[in-house]
């Protein structure tokens, strides 16, 4: 371990803290309709969407009607990106297929539709071998902004029903996300892009260069639409790599300083909307309370990775290899990452993306030693609510605090009670719903997959046995389940020994992981909507002595505690099976 | 219902040529004005010849001539190739043939995997071949071994096109390069620190030495290519 390593953890949680809260604050402006320094580029070209689209963004939808537009928009997408992937050779004429890939089979297909659709953005498929500039673009980019959006307005609904004063209305699902796209989303990826390719990602629509190389070997280098892409994947928290190898890939992370800043760009939003939500709540504190819950997590997470990362692998060490810092080499396991990022940046970029539903990589997590993989399996255990996704993450961890309110008022013998509202039987039904079905969903695809001889097809044995084999399909569900998309990559959906024309798929992992994500995503926002609407109509008792506060340390303490706990009793007796034995063995299997 | 299906279909087509096409459009159009050459790949060229991009890792050997036959040597589709010591080599690739970068891949070896540990030990084998002369001699002084061999040299990267290699691996092909270029060991190191990045902000990441740039500075040196 170095200084500059703690150092970039320290100067990073300062630095997001300090960017959050001005972005919450604007955040809340687009929100509630205030008025934003970007109105007068954007008030037009909204009014015009709402007439094209023929809706009346005045009209307040309760929660049913909400998820009814929701749902059927996301489906829409869908079927869209699907027929993107399966057509792909139909687009050539625009001239953006210029490797001439062939289209998606239906299985493979179906995986990545789904997974791009629920923000997941998990990777079967090899982006620079199987897809055309034309899929990555109007396919997948797409998704990545509208993914993100729909998680967004799912959190600003949950928030409305939860302060609402009057009636039944969550606000209007076709208002929120334009407005999510035009003020937040494109504004801000416009920037990020132009600062990657100021750094060094590309952007063009070339072929394939060809290069002589100076020994004469010869290399081919894949080209494209890169920066565009990078910058909506990380601030949507999306995670779809435009290249195999995801923000490892030098085009798309080329120093340490994008390293640093696509870091940020990942956490930005996430951190801001818990700032948005003391702001609308009318309290900040309660979103303080929230974003200290957060950090503690993180910074935990972000140490232990560190530290593990730094002390080197069993495999290093048994080929006798010295680990520690010496004058010119960063040492600890760098097996599966880039020298420019060295450990620090590799782990905490590594746990900057599993806490949120990112899922980027910039490093093979693979290759982590177990107590380093087993953080990112923590983190997916804690269902994302570490920040989390943009939006997700702060619907899932009001879910919890929910929940702690109900504990914690069965504890001191009280009518639970947030922000006013009494928390009754419906609501904790609804929660308990909510914060269940992704373990459950995770646990059982991978059963099935472990159980099964379909399942094991997408092991690799020559490289993978023992625990890492259960480890990587237990990881492929759960990473899938909580809409992450990092995966311990040996595990594969994808058959490439038919070589890089077109993409075939496993269809047991391809169809079991897209279902996987399509439940655990759209399950959950259900019951979040459902426990917005439920709370949107009651009433508003004023706080007594007896409230228990959610505001302060105890109730930061106990929050931690009924997320915790519930990760690991959840998870405890399947991850001792795969990182935990390789965290605590010297063994080589 | 229905109206909900009509505004989805409107909605759809709207934002895919909003995000999908103007987006990448407009990002492409200020990129190739504002930064052309760093949007297009950081192309290197010598003599006019196309040899790599600046920040792509690529492997740097000769491709090996079968002595029987005179053609090359071939395994699963690929030539066979060898390192050429005239210049520093990048770090392991888990790509097939190494460093492709038309199709990057993590080697996915595991922390605990008796295949890593076979892996590592014979790419710590090949380094020290690398470094001994024709005369047998290592070039490194005091020769090298497993302790002091720096980790990058060994493990694979993420990218598999790693176009970087930390300052010690550098250093210590600098006495080969040095030797077998018939340079002063003082000129190679001088050219090592010129072409290393240093932290990121000055905290962020790790010292990186650009080997593409360092072996092109090299053939400038020596006049040879």
């Amino acid at each position: 371990m170095t200084v500059s390593g703690w150092l970039t953890i320290i100067l990073f949680v300062t630095l997001l803290t300090a960017f959050a809260i001005p972005v919450g604050s604007y955040l809340a402006r687009v929100y509630t309709g205030e008025r934003t320094f970007l109105d007068p580029l954007f008030l037009v070209p909204e009014r015009l969407a709402y007439r094209v689209l023929h809706v009346d963004p005045n009209k307040g939808q309760d929660w049913k009607q909400y998820a009814r537009s929701l749902i059927i928009f996301s489906l829409v997408g869908w079927l869209l990106l699907y027929f993107i992937l399966r057509t792909q050779t139909l687009w050539d004429f625009t001239g953006l297929n210029p490797m001439h890939y062939h289209s998606g089979t239906w299985n493979l297909s179906f995986n990545t539709a789904s997974s791009f659709m629920t923000n997941t953005n998990w990777q079967y498929y090899s982006g620079e071998t199987t897809l055309s500039y034309f899929s990555q673009m109007a396919g997948l980019t797409v998704q990545n902004f509208l993914s993100a959006g729909v998680g967004i307005v799912v959190a600003v609904a949950l928030i409305r029903g939860i302060i609402g004063r009057s009636g039944k209305s969550l606000g209007n699902f076709w208002q929120d996300i334009v407005r999510t796209v035009l003020w937040v989303l494109t504004p801000m990826s416009i920037v990020i892009a132009l600062v990657l390719v100021w750094q060094g990602s590309i952007q063009n629509f070339s072929h394939y260069l060809s290069v002589d190389g100076i020994t004469g070997l010869g290399q081919q280098i894949a080209m494209g639409p890169v920066a565009s892409q990078e910058a909506i994947k990380l601030l949507g928290t999306n995670g779809g790599g435009f290249f195999n190898t995801n923000s490892a890939h030098p085009f798309e992370n080329p120093t340490a300083f994008t390293n640093f800043f696509e870091m940020l760009v990942v956490l930005i939003i996430p951190a801001a909307l818990v700032f948005m939500y003391g702001r609308m709540a009318g309290n900040r504190r309660q979103g303080y309370a929230i974003y200290v819950t957060m950090m503690v997590m993180f910074l935990g997470a972000a140490s232990v990775a560190y530290a593990a990362e730094a002390h080197g692998s069993p495999a290093q060490h048994a080929a006798g290899l010295h680990t520690q810092v010496v004058a010119g080499s960063s040492g600890g396991n760098i097996e599966g990452k880039e020298e420019r990022f060295g450990i620090a940046g590799s782990a905490l970029f590594d746990v900057v993306t599993t806490v949120t539903s990112c899922g980027a990589v910039n490093s093979a997590i693979e290759s982590y030693t177990g107590i380093g993989g087993a953080v990112p399996f923590a983190n997916l255990s804690a269902s994302e609510v570490i920040f989390g996704g943009v939006g997700t993450g702060l619907y899932s961890i009001l879910l919890y605090v929910l929940l702690a309110v109900f504990i914690g008022g069965l504890m001191v013998g009280r009518t639970p009670e947030y922000l006013g509202k009494k928390i009754e039987a419906r609501e904790i039904k609804l929660v308990s719903l909510g914060i269940l079905i992704t373990p459950l969903t995770a646990l059982f695809a991978t059963a099935l997959a472990t159980a099964s001889k379909a399942g094991r097809a997408s092991i690799d044995t020559a490289i993978a046995h023992g625990p890492q084999a259960f480890s990587e399909t237990f990881y492929a569900y759960l990473s899938q389940a909580n809409n992450n998309g990092s995966a311990f990559a040996g595990y594969t959906g994808y058959d490439g020994t038919v070589g890089n024309l077109g993409a075939h798929g496993i269809t047991f992992a391809d169809l079991l992981g897209g279902f996987d994500m399509l439940f655990a995503r759209y399950a959950p926002i259900l019951f979040a909507l459902a426990v917005a609407g439920s709370l949107a109509g009651k009433r508003v008792s004023p706080a007594g002595l007896g409230t228990m506060r959610t505001d302060n340390v105890t109730f930061v303490v106990l929050l931690i505690g009924v997320i915790i706990l519930i990760g690991a009793l959840t998870f405890f007796p399947a991850l001792l099976l795969g990182p935990i034995v390789q965290g605590l063995t010297g063994h080589l299997y | 219902m229905k109206r909900d299906i009509i505004t989805s279909l409107i909605g759809i087509v709207v934002f895919t040529l909003f995000c999908g096409i103007v987006y990448p459009l407009f990002i492409a159009g200020v990129s190739q004005v504002a930064f052309p050459g760093n949007a297009n790949g950081q192309k290197v060229y010598v003599h006019g010849k196309l040899v790599g991009s600046k920040i792509i890792g690529q492997n740097f050997a000769d491709v090996v001539i079968d002595k029987k036959t005179g053609k090359p040597e071939m395994s699963d589709g690929n030539p066979v190739t060898a390192p050429d010591p005239r210049y520093f080599q990048t770090r392991p690739s888990g790509t097939t043939p190494a460093d492709n970068a038309a199709a990057s891949s993590f080697a996915n070896y595991g922390p605990n995997s008796t295949v890593t540990l076979k892996a590592i030990q014979a790419n710590i084998q090949a380094y020290i071949a690398l470094d001994k002369s024709p005369s047998g001699t290592p070039y490194y002084p005091g020769g090298l071994t497993a302790a002091n061999i720096p980790v990058d040299a060994v493990d694979t990267s993420a990218s598999g096109i790693d176009p970087d290699i930390s300052v010690r691996n550098a250093d210590i092909q600098a006495y080969r390069i040095a030797a077998v270029r018939h340079l002063l060991l003082a000129t190679v190191d001088r050219l090592i620190s010129q072409y290393t990045a240093s932290r990121g902000l000055g905290f962020s990441g790790e010292p990186a030495v650009n080997v593409l740039e360092l072996n092109l500075a090299l053939n400038r040196q020596t006049g040879g290519s």
